[in-house]
């Protein structure tokens, strides 16, 4: 394309799909600083990467999923009017199978991510980076999978081998 | 008559055009074209006094008002639920954007578009955010395409068919006009890096929801709508920005759209393990799946609607394809035993609903509707046994087998399985 009098701009030659995004841009994005980035980024990787410095521990977990997750989530984590935490009675291979985060989930950075982010439902954001930790913590334990006694921490926390860590099959991997 | 007919009642349309057959409707003379006296004019109520005035904003005809979607949701959670859109009512390809499906996972967000902005960030030479204004400045583009929930339909895997309307079973699919900026656009200002692989799009919801999405798909037809059906976005379809991904998941199409985050990996969110995952019979499930296959069902008649005369009827439905253009979609009468070329509505658009219609006589006989679509790559739609054999009862998403309605000698109609 070239530029010609007025501002106006003549396409010469078009190829591909009308969005490829080839498009001339105004360029009127704002620099972010790192600060921003930092108080506004949510994401956890599988790898910790994103968690905060913090540590949790079941007992106190306990308490925490009393107060706020028990209403809905049962206790123990199972029958009530919310998903399914834990307390499979089926595998995954049974009919019906028993998805829980013991059964299904495969890392247990998820499990701090989607707390932090959208739990409890009815004020989302109210629970602390400890609160969240000793929740995890207490969840992973009613799945059988730290002891009663175990502190999980922000290096701790991605190094827990979740039971159906090898349970899924990247389709868009395979078939790219 | 003399027509082609095939099993069932189904009319070919090439040769019900070349005879232009006229069903024939037994005449009478109307009593007043033979009466005595001239009668007088007639005029409704509403062709004798003046109409309403004008409006800001139109809304349907009041007459209308069964035409809604149909909400379900959490009762301990009000915002976590579904609502379809009522596919058996509407006609055409194109959804009222009132009618568009919702699945929030807590609640729609009144966000304030000055207080609104879209990031940029993660493994880029320069981390950028736009504000709305700025956003409502780029060059644009549009495009008719669905949307479709990964969960949409799934109560075919119930062990029993589900009798209820068809919105109500698959209405998790919408199709818009969507108008916005091409992704790639805002990339390239904030400079992917070379190790950029996933792109992590997170709503600003009370969920906070969010998805990891290849880089390829997000360079290449990806864009962040700002508009619906040629107006700004509805609340609950993403106002103010919505990220759009053509022929995927509907969860990828990430509302309210605040967020990017550029990676070397997925993020492994929980609606991308523990949600939106097909749990296979070995026990392993199927992970980032995306795309949506090609799927169609007749929407008219339906599970519903009840036939009460005999004669010419136009079946009606749609098709979609997450792989492109539709290319075919046949109809059947006989439970897929035979099957005739629906006429495919044009325009036929690549990762868009297409309507397709075929004429049907029905005298009353008991048959089984069916369609089944084949798109641009040579999918074809499988049957529900060919899908249960491939994928189990269990995996929840990605349904999309033949649906079958069951017509009775009454006229009523069923939802029965192959």
């Amino acid at each position: 394309m070239s530029m010609i009098k007025y501002g106006l701009i003549v396409f010469l030659s078009w190829v591909g799909p009308s969005h490829a995004g080839d498009a001339l841009s105004p360029m009127l994005g704002k620099p972010l600083s790192k600060a921003t980035i930092q108080q506004r980024n949510f994401t956890v990787f599988p790898n910790g990467q994103g968690l905060p410095v913090g540590q949790g521990s079941v007992s106190a977990g306990k308490q925490v999923y009393t107060s706020f997750c028990l209403s809905c989530h049962g206790f123990e984590g199972s029958g009530d009017s919310a998903e399914e935490l834990a307390g499979a009675l089926h595998r995954l291979t049974d009919n019906p199978p028993d998805k829980t985060i013991g059964t299904y989930w495969p890392y247990a950075t998820t499990l701090f991510d989607f707390i932090r982010r959208s739990m409890p439902m009815d004020s989302p954001g109210s629970l602390s980076t400890q609160e969240i930790y000793d929740v995890t913590a207490y969840l992973l334990f009613l799945n059988n999978i730290i002891d009663h006694n175990k502190i999980i921490d922000h290096h701790s926390l991605a190094k827990i081998k979740m039971p159906n860590a090898n349970g899924f099959i990247n389709q868009y991997k395979n078939n790219n | 008559m003399k027509f082609k007919q095939i099993a069932g009642g189904l009319i070919d349309r090439r040769y019900f055009l070349k005879k232009s057959l006229i069903f024939s409707v037994a005449a009478s003379i109307p009593a007043y074209l033979t009466a005595q006296t001239p009668l007088e004019l007639e005029r409704t109520e509403w062709m004798s006094e003046p109409g309403l005035g004008f409006s800001n904003y139109g809304q349907p005809s009041p007459f209308e008002k069964k035409t809604i979607r149909w909400t379900m949701a959490n009762s301990h959670a009000p915002g976590n639920g579904v609502s379809w859109t009522p596919l058996q009512d509407l006609e055409g390809i194109i959804t009222p954007s009132g009618l568009h499906f919702e699945r929030h996972h807590n609640g729609v967000p009144q966000i304030d578009p000055t207080a609104h902005r879209l990031m940029i960030h993660g493994l880029v030479n320069n981390p950028v955010e736009f504000s709305i204004e700025n956003l409502l400045q780029y060059p644009k583009t549009s495009q008719i395409c669905f949307i479709e929930c990964g969960g949409n339909s799934n109560a075919g895997w119930h062990t029993n068919p589900i009798q209820t309307p068809v919105g109500n079973f698959h209405g998790m699919v919408s199709c818009s006009e969507w108008t916005g900026i091409p992704l790639k656009l805002l990339l390239n200002e904030a400079q992917l890096q070379p190790q950029a692989q996933w792109l992590i799009a997170e709503g600003g919801d009370a969920s906070l929801m969010n998805v990891s999405l290849p880089i390829d798909k997000a360079t290449s037809d990806c864009f962040v709508a700002l508009y619906q059906n040629g107006e700004r976005i509805r609340p609950e379809n993403g106002y103010p920005l919505r990220l759009i991904v053509p022929g995927w998941e509907g969860v990828l199409n990430v509302k309210w759209l605040q967020r990017i985050h550029i990676a070397n990996q997925p993020t492994m969110s929980r609606n991308e393990t523990a949600k939106y995952t097909e749990l296979l019979p070995s026990g392993k499930a199927q992970q980032f799946s995306f795309i949506m296959a090609a799927k169609s069902i007749i929407t008219n008649p339906s599970f519903g609607h009840q036939l009460n005369r005999f004669g010419l009827y136009q079946i009606s439905g749609l098709a979609w394809s997450g792989r492109g253009k539709i290319t075919r979609v046949e109809v059947s009468a006989d439970q897929g035993q035979t099957w005739l070329d629906a006429e495919l509505q044009t325009p036929v658009l690549p990762l868009c609903f297409t309507r397709f219609r075929i004429p049907w006589q029905w005298q009353g006989q008991a048959v089984v509707l069916c369609s089944r679509a084949t798109d641009e790559t040579g999918y074809i739609q499988p049957t529900r046994t060919e899908l249960v054999a491939q994928r189990g009862r269990h995996g929840y998403f990605h349904y999309n087998a033949i649906v079958n309605w069951a017509i009775s000698a009454q006229g009523k109609i069923s939802h029965v399985y192959d």
